[in-house]
C-alpha cells in the first residue's frame, strides 16, 4: 500500500537528476523481498508522472529474486516454500541482501 | 544519454534515522523498535517489561487511529506520546524525530511501538538501536516462513501468550526452525503478558545494552 509515496520518491529522484531535460527511461531495481510491489509502482507511475519531465518516460523494472547462502557449501540459492535448506547439499541457508534491493539505477534523458 | 544514479528510494529516511540514532546514543538512550502484528500484545508486553526495568522508560505509540494504548500507559505513569498515521502502515524516521522532540527523553530506554503489521515496519529504519519482534502462539507457527524480513531484522524475538500453549496448535520446533532459517542469533523468549511469566530474560537482555 505504500507504493504510491515510493513512486513519488522515484519520480522526484529522476527529476532531480535530469537537469531539466525530458526523461526517456527510468531504470529501477526492485528485489522481491524489498516489500514493494513492482506492479503497483507501474500502476501509479503514469498518474504521478503526468505534467512532469517524466510524463512520457518508460519505467524499466529489473526484478531480483531473493537468494539464501548455504552455510555448508556457500551456494547461493532461491528458497523453496517452508524450507531454508540448500538444494545442492541440504545445509542451512541464511539470508543475504540479494532480493532486498529498491533503488533507481539510472535514467535516460533526452540529448 | 544515460545518467547513473544508484540511489535508494528511501535514502532520506535512512539518513534521518541514522542521525536520530546517534543523537539518542549520545544522550545514553537505548532506542527499541517494537514490531508485531495487531493483537499479539505489544503494549501488554511493554507494560510488563517497563514495570520490571530499573531504567527510566519512554514510549512512542504508533497506530493508524486511536490512542487507547497511550492512555493506558499514561495512566500507569509512563511517559508516552501517540502518533496516529491515519492510514499509513508503518512509522518513518521524520515522524519519530517530531515525537522524540515532544517526549524529550533523558537517559533510559525509548520504546517505539510500531504499527501492528509484520511487513512494512520491518522495511523502515526509524532511529532504533535494536528491534524487538513480538509474536504470539495464537498467530500460528508458520509466521517466520511467511514474513521472513521481520524475523531477519529482529535482535530479540518474544513469543507471547505462552499460557495458551495447551489450547492451541502451535508447533514450537517448526517455529524455531523457521526463525533460525532467517536469523541465527536472535534469542527466542517465551512469555505471557497475562501471567507475567518469562520477562526476566528480556530485562537482562535490555539492561546489558543500557
Amino acid at each position: 500500500m505504500h507504493e504510491y509515496p515510493a513512486t513519488v520518491e522515484i519520480i522526484k529522484i529522476a527529476i532531480e537528476k535530469s537537469n531539466g531535460k525530458y526523461v526517456k527511461q527510468i531504470n529501477l531495481v526492485v528485489g522481491d523481498l524489498c516489500g514493494y510491489v513492482a506492479s503497483s509502482v507501474e500502476l501509479y507511475f503514469p498518474i504521478i508522472a503526468e505534467n512532469t519531465c517524466c510524463e512520457n518516460a518508460v519505467l524499466n523494472i529489473e526484478r531480483i529474486k531473493p537468494k539464501l547462502k548455504c552455510e555448508k557449501c556457500g551456494e547461493l540459492f532461491e528458497r523453496e516454500l517452508f524450507s531454508f535448506l540448500c538444494k545442492k547439499c541440504g545445509g542451512d541457508g541464511f539470508p543475504t541482501d540479494i532480493g532486498t534491493e529498491f533503488f533507481v539505477r539510472s535514467i535516460e534523458i533526452a540529448d | 544519454m544515460e545518467v547513473d544514479i544508484w540511489q535508494k528510494i528511501y535514502q532520506k529516511n535512512k539518513e534521518i534515522a541514522t542521525a536520530l540514532s546517534e543523537k539518542l546514543r549520545e544522550k545514553e538512550i537505548l532506542c527499541v523498535n517494537v514490531l508485531g502484528s495487531p493483537g499479539i500484545g505489544k503494549t501488554s508486553c511493554l507494560i510488563e517489561i517497563i514495570k520490571r526495568l530499573d531504567f527510566k522508560s519512554y514510549v512512542i505509540e504508533g497506530d493508524v487511529e486511536a490512542d487507547f494504548d497511550t492512555v493506558k500507559l499514561q495512566k500507569l505513569g509512563i511517559n508516552a506520546v501517540q502518533i496516529d498515521t491515519h492510514g499509513a502502515c508503518h512509522l518513518d524516521s521524520p515522524l519519530i524525530e517530531i515525537a522524540v522532540e515532544e517526549l524529550s527523553p533523558e537517559k533510559g530506554i525509548l520504546f517505539i511501538e510500531n504499527i501492528g503489521n509484520l511487513i512494512c515496519p520491518a522495511e523502515f529504519k526509524i532511529g532504533e538501536h535494536i528491534i524487538v519482534l513480538i509474536v504470539s502462539v495464537t498467530d500460528g507457527s508458520d509466521k517466520p516462513y511467511k514474513y521472513p524480513l521481520a524475523f531477519q531484522k529482529a535482535d530479540i524475538i518474544i513469543l507471547n501468550k505462552c499460557d495458551l500453549l495447551p489450547y492451541v496448535d502451535f508447533d514450537f520446533d517448526f517455529f524455531s526452525q523457521g526463525v533460525r532459517g532467517n536469523n541465527k542469533t536472535a534469542p527466542i523468549i517465551k512469555v505471557s503478558a497475562k501471567t507475567g511469566e518469562g520477562f526476566e530474560d528480556i530485562i537482562k537482555y535490555l539492561e546489558k545494552l543500557c
